[in-house]
């Protein structure tokens, strides 16, 4: 028996390994370029599988099951960022800002979507796609490219925080709705979903401290244990009552503060990167390259569309702050990158099976983003062509100067 | 007073910034890890920064102390330009005649008219010296008093 298995291990190591070697070679690339390596995995698990340049087929549970805790871990470490009274003083200060962002951002998907003649389910998956920015890439590019300390940077933030907030609202929704359920126990599920979220943030923010404290320890083996224990066993606990598991993780996350916090930041950091590269490779294997093609003109209009809106919420956001035109172009540019959390959003419906062209164009988009995201965000200052476009710059330029 | 802006940054850290006198924005940002940097923000584009400094803890302690020792020694050239006051640091040499008897012993206020305000031995300093303590050889003390008070408590320091 011992014999037999050890056969399929093997087989499983090979393939595993094989993975993760393509993938350190992707991002290998990826850093070498100074570019997001999210991207360059999607593209990893397109050239691999049905229809790719290497026909291989993954026949391993494990390495499904690895990206579903890839998803976790990526929740679970968006929570970890911030605490509940972030979220509440952002809400409290800056909800108009987040409410444009929503709808600008949004609509555009969701129109797509039933343009394209899809059911209102898969179109509302998309709006969420084009919606929410990757705080990943954006966390990483504003340390890469030195903007932590600019004063534009505090808006972009505050969009962010509040895009993680919608996304704990929006993911039960979600969840409720791919379950498919009638249109009046949906209705209630859903309402009892949101009133989960609710209550959970609220003890959260009540009780957290005091289960950061208990969680802590000085030892980071126990603390890693006792982290990824509670992470799995509330995702699945919030998958069995529909709250889906994504959100159970991000909850855990926003309740750590204090050292727990910081300490778990940086022991879940590596965790994620391997188990989230497996979970972008896995998406993209899933989907046949001959599916792209009829996809890609409206995942171009998508892009140019939502990249208009993400550099027009910044510009907005960043004027009502006092910013400078300058400023408040790096603001938008910079809010133009998708990514991590629009694949786990597409992922969410390819799962459920609920409309085939989901996968594709989800990936083209969030492919054309990163191009366009990477390449107008090293623009450091407004290109002089919009300048005339946007008005007198001196009314741009009072802003922060009068300040003294 | 100068007044120093303050903007929380969620996830990351607070944000504090002023104008210098000369019209420069400078600022710094401390994350919540600790970690600070120093912000030299761009003059014609305010909102961008020239240059950052990434500030180690202990490089912050070096900064700090640079800029603060500064103050300190500007304080005390201060008070040496009071009229008719002198501050020094005199030391106990190893041959004095001081060395090994209390401040109150050596009669220090009656002789010289000077007063010892601090004993400074190695890395201790004592800052409240009363007429009880002993002076030792290699003592720094810090006094203050008329400029030919703190001559005499000099040649008394020095007398074998």
């Amino acid at each position: 028996m011992l014999a037999a298995t050890s056969g399929e291990v093997a087989t499983a190591f090979v393939e595993l390994g094989a993975i993760l070697v393509v993938l350190s070679l992707l991002a290998r690339l990826a850093v070498r370029v100074g570019f997001s390596p999210i991207p360059l995995y999607l593209i990893g698990g397109l050239a691999v599988g049905a229809g790719g340049l290497i026909p291989a087929r993954i026949t391993d549970d494990f390495v499904v099951l690895a990206a579903e805790i890839g998803v976790l871990l990526l929740l679970f470490a968006l929570g970890l960022e911030y605490t509940p009274a972030e979220l509440t003083k952002e809400l409290r200060r800056n909800s108009l800002g987040g409410l444009v962002d929503l709808v600008a951002n949004f609509l555009p998907g969701l129109a797509l979507g039933l343009l394209l003649g899809w059911d209102p389910v898969p179109a509302v998956l998309l709006g969420g796609v084009t919606y929410i920015s990757s705080s990943g890439v954006i966390s990483k590019l504003l340390r890469d490219l030195d903007r932590l300390g600019n004063r534009e940077t505090s808006t972009v933030l505050s969009i962010l925080v509040l895009e993680d907030l919608v996304m704990a609202a929006y993911l039960p929704i979600v969840g409720v709705l791919l379950a498919g359920t009638a249109m009046a126990t949906g209705a209630i599920s859903i309402a009892v979903a949101l009133g989960l979220v609710v209550v959970i943030i609220a003890v959260a923010a009540r009780f957290g401290p005091h289960m950061s404290r208990a969680i802590h320890s000085e030892s980071d083996e126990v603390l890693l244990l006792s982290i990824i224990g509670l992470v799995l066993l509330l995702g699945g606990l919030a998958q069995e009552v529909e709250v889906s598991a994504a959100v159970g993780a991000f909850l855990v996350g926003l309740a750590l503060s204090g050292p727990a916090q910081h300490r778990a930041g940086e022991l879940i950091t590596p965790l994620r990167d391997l188990f989230a590269a497996l979970f972008f490779f896995v998406f993209a294997l899933g989907i046949d390259p001959a599916d792209l093609p009829p996809v890609l003109l409206p995942a171009a209009a998508l892009a140019v569309v939502t990249g208009i809106t993400k550099v027009g919420v910044g510009w907005w956001a960043a004027g009502r702050a006092g910013v400078g035109k300058h400023g408040r172009w790096r603001a938008g540019t910079m809010l133009i990158a998708r990514g991590e959390f629009s694949v786990v959003i597409a992922g969410l419906g390819v799962a459920a099976g609920v409309e085939q062209q989901l996968g594709p164009l989800t990936a083209a988009y969030v492919l054309m983003m990163a191009v366009l995201g990477s390449v107008l965000v090293r623009c450091d200052r407004l290109p002089q062509s919009l300048d005339r476009t946007s008005g007198p710059p001196s009314t741009s330029l009072a802003g922060p100067s009068t300040g003294r | 007073m100068t007044e120093i802006r303050e903007t929380e940054l969620p996830g990351i850290g607070v944000r504090q910034e002023f104008d210098t006198v000369s019209g420069t924005r400078l600022g710094v940002l401390t994350t919540r890890t600790g970690r600070k940097e120093l912000l030299l923000y761009d003059r014609e584009d305010p909102d961008s920064c020239r240059a950052t400094v990434h500030l180690d803890p202990e490089d912050s302690v070096v900064l700090a102390d640079l800029l603060g020792s500064s103050r300190v020694s500007d304080a005390a050239a201060g008070i040496q330009r009071l009229k008719g006051l002198s501050i020094d640091w005199l030391p106990v040499p190893a041959s004095s005649a001081a060395a090994g008897r209390t401040i109150g012993e050596n009669r220090i206020r009656k002789a010289t008219g000077a007063s010892v305000v601090a004993i400074v031995r190695g890395e201790v300093t004592n800052a409240t010296p009363g007429p009880d303590d002993v002076l030792e050889a290699g003592d720094v003390l810090v006094s203050v008093g008329t400029p030919e008070a703190v001559d005499a408590l000099l040649a008394l320091l020095r007398a074998g």
